[in-house]
């Protein structure tokens, strides 16, 4: 099925951009008067548009839009994620938002524009709607970055954040650039099937190959193309760092297999080498320099980092198994870094960031419950049974011992035997050492809740791991 | 029908194991009387079922089949599955008997206790583990049973664990039979390896026709498969069942409680051992080498602890060193493949060393927990209830007619002299020996605990008296059977059908059937009378009788005796103290020798190469790796974009340049 112009399948990404310019008019004239009335619709926007979403399960692969746009099984998934993973980190940053004077319609409208971008680059199937995607989703979290504009770390965040990113959007476009020398073509299909049955002594394809495979290790953050991690974990808000850290992450893995699946699967074995210097550098550098850290939220900086590296694993094995593996690591990072973030926010209040490692000092004393919630938090990451974060890992390196990539998996499980440190240390500092100040816990309850829902899914949804590994398979499966 | 007799069987072990749960973790909230009441009712229960399902297997309805798949793995599956026949009800019923007494009797002795509930708990579960391994149709759920009496066993062994000694014996019963439990796990391995298959029916199906495979555990030197298996399997019964030399835990284990002592280490765990022998004994029948492995071992159990009982002056290990002596028989009549009778033997020793253990409890709460029979006597006028049940406990312990244990014992002893298996002269002397033996040193203890004057002082005297009726009425419950066992029970399960497709018996070991042939034609109670009469006049009587005689002679009619012949054979006296030196021989060779080369191992394979090479080191080496890469995120953003493009350099280089050769 080929329409010219099928407006049906992209009924999400319509309805989000129309409410997102409704919301930007609605909130330039009820601001004063109806401050949360922009949360509301903001969130409203996203339930209708998982709603929609969900309309397009299950069918058959669709381009349109020219073959710009394209809709299958894998972008459904994906984007249900994104929308959900949004809405669920909007709900543990409202109060944050408040306290800190950043509740403008703005922060709302840039959160819609970013999903808007994701869902762009995960249904695109062209190299022109990627990149509008890509753009879309970064022009609106540089923007976020600097929300605080008063905040002089968060500004300079925002500034390394945009010169980095436009390097690296430099990059790849370059990389899009030679691709379109070697092929004449932006299409991603007809790339695809241009590059059938060229070698890897083929310089122009493979120079266009690696300033792709740049562009892609920026987006994710893998070392050495990871440099911005951790400033702006730091330095930006955690409300929008909650942000960065779940749902564009999934929208870089669809960017992954539009560009490596859909477009270079015959050259393969090549980018697949490429990843696994990627990866294990990753794994490496962000496991290790994590455990000098003594900022939360650059240690997780860290820990994400090497995450990308375990999420590439599943890539490098190459072929649908690893793929969905990857597509279900990505969802179960996304989702235990909402807890984890939700979870720093709610210890924060007004005037008092609970960012430092030593502001969680005997926590379990004064709060045993959030205590046990970052303790599972932090199980789930370090991948120890019986967390999803321990199938999460297990998929990815099941995946390479697949493809008899053993000594690789060897490495990843080392490496994440010295990751547990640091994430056990969270652990130990919380119920073994003293509490120095008191806490108290200003978030509404409707966050409490669902911070404490989130992190015991992490445990409780053991049983159904079968099904969402099945879900990503399915996605993978459908693919167009 | 037989869904609902597949509900009963799984009701037997759960009504065990619910109250056992109920007294344990709510024990404090149900109070005693709860705690005993939910247990004793639970056991209870069980007996009758138990009774229900004997009259339904007697009725010819058996059952195998599997009641739960616990797990599958690597296509294995691990099964909870049953298989009720003659020898599993019979079981069955002896264990739930026994035990329920138990539960009632320790109402009465453990009355002061503050871990009431919890002994209760205990018992009970021992009780459900008990069930499940008797019940079971796969070796795997056999193990289970196996492992959870051993546990259940460490528990209450070490029931007052205050006590240093009672923590020694627990830990000793522990570990010795870990070494048995070793030998049986192999055995199941290897049964595994050569069947394929744990299930009972599966295996045993298909043992004739693998009887000629061999292992090579040694490089060079082929061993029968059978013969391993069975040795295997028989090391663990000899853990559990205490046979020389892994006897040791036995006498020790007498530090738990008396009513422990009756359960455990003389009705029904100890017996797990023959039980388990005699229910693989389609395997045992294909090894020649391992029948009379057991035969020899049994033999020397039988005759040198029952030695060892006549130099203990504690009432309780008087009885212990019986039970070593007679499980010893037991495993005689295995070896002379005559596994009938030794399940028959295990029956009647069940009721009447349950007895005599009750009855040694029954004084020890008279004298006020003192256990030395040097300070008792004159006990039968103060005590006649339990008294004239310790003689009926003794009287069927060495062999008179028609106490049950004559009857069982007598078998025994003309099995092995019908046998033909290498070991059997040599084991027909010993058990011969063991019977005079036997005798004398349980007619001592009645003598010295009942007859003569009393040695205790005036304070002790004084208070003592019968027991309560709690304590009482077991005795007597279990004085019926000690009686009344032997005669009614010799025909069905030695001369008769019952252990049909049961128990199997190859053609040239088949003892029961020659000694059978001798009563050619009699049934009933005149086969009783002829074989009670062939007893009166064979040698085996006339040991025992002259075992007694011989008692009455050193403690009642000449006190002073028994002082010069211990003077005068002092040096096999010290012998028989030091009970052959085993003790110390473990104590120094293996106990000391283990916990030297632990200690080694500690400080120079763990603290030193483990923690301080590898595990601190490699943490200390990461460190010093995160501390040198931390500086490399400076906070400067053009020093950021150069390491991009040193990646891309780097990529470049390598795919271009490198790769392409």
């Amino acid at each position: 099925m080929n329409h010219i112009l099928n407006m049906q399948v992209a009924t999400p990404e319509i309805f989000i951009f129309s409410m997102a310019c409704l919301i930007l008019m609605i909130d330039l004239y009820t601001h004063d008067r109806l401050p949360l009335l922009s949360y509301w619709l903001t969130q409203a926007t996203l339930v209708a548009g998982i709603y929609l979403g969900l309309g397009g399960m299950g069918t058959e692969p669709v381009t349109t839009f020219n073959g710009m746009f394209i809709h299958d099984g894998m972008s459904v998934v994906v984007k249900l994620a994104i929308m959900l993973f949004t809405l669920i980190g909007l709900v543990y940053s409202r109060q944050y938002i408040l306290d800190r004077g950043m509740y403008r319609g703005e922060y709302y409208v840039l959160v819609l524009i970013a999903v808007l971008g994701m869902m762009v680059m995960t249904s695109a199937s062209h190299f022109l709607s990627l990149y509008l995607g890509l753009e879309l989703l970064s022009l609106s979290l540089y923007t976020l970055v600097a929300i605080n504009r008063d905040s002089d770390t968060a500004v300079e965040a925002a500034m390394k954040y945009f010169v980095l990113g436009a390097v690296a959007s430099g990059m790849l476009l370059y990389g899009m650039s030679l691709m379109y020398g070697v092929t004449g073509s932006l299409d991603i299909k007809t790339i695809s099937a241009a590059i059938q049955g060229m070698q890897s002594d083929d310089v122009m394809l493979m120079l266009g190959l690696i300033f792709i495979v740049v562009g892609l290790g920026f987006k994710l953050g893998v070392v050495p193309f990871h440099m911005w991690i951790p400033d702006i974990y730091q330095g930006a808000p955690t409300s929008v760092v909650l942000f960065i850290a779940t749902a564009p992450k999934l929208a870089a893995f669809a960017m992954v297999i539009r560009l490596l699946v859909d477009g270079f699967q015959s050259i393969a074995v090549n980018w697949s080498d490429m990843l696994v210097i990627l990866a294990v550098l990753s794994m490496a550098l962000g496991n290790i320099v994590a455990i000098a850290q003594a900022n939360f939220k650059r240690m997780l900086a860290y820990s994400a980092i090497s995450h990308m590296g375990y999420f590439l694993l599943g890539i490098i094995s190459a072929n649908p198994n690893g793929y969905s593996a990857s597509l279900f690591y990505m969802i179960i990072y996304a989702f235990t870094g909402l807890a984890a973030f939700g979870l720093i926010l709610l210890m924060s209040r007004s005037g008092f960031e609970a960012e430092n490692i030593s502001d969680y000092r005997g926590l379990n004393r004064e709060h045993p419950w959030y205590a046990f919630m970052i303790a599972l938090v932090m199980f789930s990451m370090a991948g120890l049974p019986p967390t999803v974060g321990f199938y999460a890992k297990l998929s990815v390196i099941q995946a390479l011992v697949d493809v008899n990539m053993i000594s690789l998996a060897v490495i990843a499980v080392l490496l994440a035997v010295i990751g547990a440190f640091y994430y056990l240390r969270i652990v130990k500092t919380m119920y073994f050492d003293a509490p120095e100040a008191e806490r108290t816990i200003t978030t509404g309850l409707d966050a409490r809740v669902l911070v404490s829902l989130n992190a015991v899914m992490l445990l409780a949804v053991m049983p159904w791991i079968g099904t969402i590994m099945d879900l990503c398979m399915s996605a993978i499966q459908s693919m167009g | 029908m037989q869904e609902e007799m597949k509900m009963i069987y799984l009701a037997v072990p759960l009504v065990c194991l619910i109250p056992a749960i109920v007294a344990g973790l709510f024990g404090r909230k149900i109070g005693r009387i709860g705690a005993h009441t939910v247990t004793i009712l639970g056991v209870g229960l069980a007996f009758f079922l138990s009774c229900y399902v004997y009259m339904d297997v007697m009725d010819g309805n058996t059952f195998n089949g599997t009641v739960y798949v616990w797990g599958i793995s690597g296509g294995f599956p691990f099964e909870v599955g049953f298989l009720i026949d003659s020898l599993t009800a019979s079981m069955m019923v002896i264990v739930t008997f026994v035990s329920w007494m138990v539960h009632i009797y320790t109402i009465g002795y453990m009355h002061d206790d503050p871990g009431y509930q919890r002994f209760f708990s205990y018992i009970s579960l021992f009780t459900f583990s008990m069930l499940m391994l008797v019940m079971s149709n796969n070796f795997l759920q056999l193990f289970f049973g196996w492992e959870a009496v051993g546990l259940v066993s460490y528990l209450l062994i070490g029931f007052w664990y205050t006590r240093d000694t009672a923590i020694y014996a627990n830990l000793k019963a522990f570990l010795v039979n870990r070494v048995g439990d070793f030998g049986f796990l192999i055995g199941i391995a290897a049964i595994y390896a050569t069947f394929g298959s744990v299930d009972y029916s599966a295996v045993f199906a298909s043992a004739p026709s693998l009887v000629d495979e061999t292992i090579e555990i040694i490089p060079g030197t082929s061993w029968n498969m059978m013969t391993f298996i069975c040795i295997m399997l028989f090391i663990g019964a000899m853990g559990k069942s205490a046979q020389v030399p892994l006897h040791v835990w036995l006498p020790d284990s007498m530090e738990g409680p008396t009513p422990i002592s009756a359960l455990i280490h003389a009705a029904t765990m100890v017996t797990a051992g023959i039980f388990m022998v005699a229910r693989t004994s389609p395997l045992f029948e294909l090894s020649e080498t391992a029948l009379s492995v057991v035969l020899v071992i049994g033999a020397l159990t039988a005759f040198f602890m029952a030695l060892l009982g006549l130099v203990q002056n504690d009432i309780k290990r008087v009885v212990a060193y019986s039970t070593l002596s007679q499980l010893g028989y037991m495993t005689v009549a295995l070896g002379a493949s005559g596994y009938a009778v030794a399940i028959f033997h295990l029956g009647t020793h069940a009721f009447f060393k349950a007895l005599l253990f009750l009855g040694a409890g029954s004084v020890i709460i008279a004298m006020h927990h003192e256990q030395d029979m040097r300070k008792m006597g004159g006990l039968r006028k103060l005590m006649p209830w339990t008294y004239a049940t310790a003689v009926i406990g003794s009287l069927a312990l060495a062999g008179i007619p028609p106490f049950a244990g004559f009857f069982s014992k007598d078998l025994i002893i003309e099995s092995v002299h019908a046998s033909t298996i290498p070991g059997s002269g040599f084991a027909y002397v010993a058990v011969l020996a063991g019977v005079a033996i036997t005798a004398f040193y349980s007619f001592r203890l009645l003598f010295m605990t009942f007859h003569g004057k009393p040695r205790m002082d005036e304070h002790t005297l004084h208070h003592v008296k019968e027991s309560p009726w709690v304590v009482v009425v077991p005795l007597v419950l279990l004085a019926i059977p000690s009686v009344l066992a032997g005669f009614m029970f010799m025909e069905p399960m030695a001369f008769s059908n019952y252990f049909e497709g049961v128990i199997y018996v190859s053609e040239e070991h088949d003892v029961l059937g020659a000694i059978g042939s001798i009563y050619e034609g009699k049934t009933g109670f005149s086969l009783v009378m002829a074989f009670m009469l062939h007893g009166m006049v064979a040698l085996p009587f006339w040991l025992a009788v002259g075992g007694i005689l011989l008692a009455w002679l050193f403690y009642i009619k000449k006190p002073e005796l028994p002082g010069k012949v211990v003077d005068s054979v002092k040096p096999l006296y010290n012998v028989l103290v030091n009970k052959y030196g085993f003790d110390d021989f473990n104590q120094t060779v293996f106990a000391n020798g283990t916990v030297k080369i632990g200690k080694f191992m500690s400080e120079y394979g763990d603290r030193r190469l483990i923690d301080g090479f590898f595990v601190n080191g490699t943490a200390r080496v990461v460190e010093a790796f995160s501390r040198f890469l931390k500086p490399l995120q400076s906070g400067l953003v053009y020093q950021y974009a150069f390491a991009m493009i040193l990646g891309l350099l780097g990529l470049m280089t390598w795919f271009l340049r490198v790769a392409q050769g």
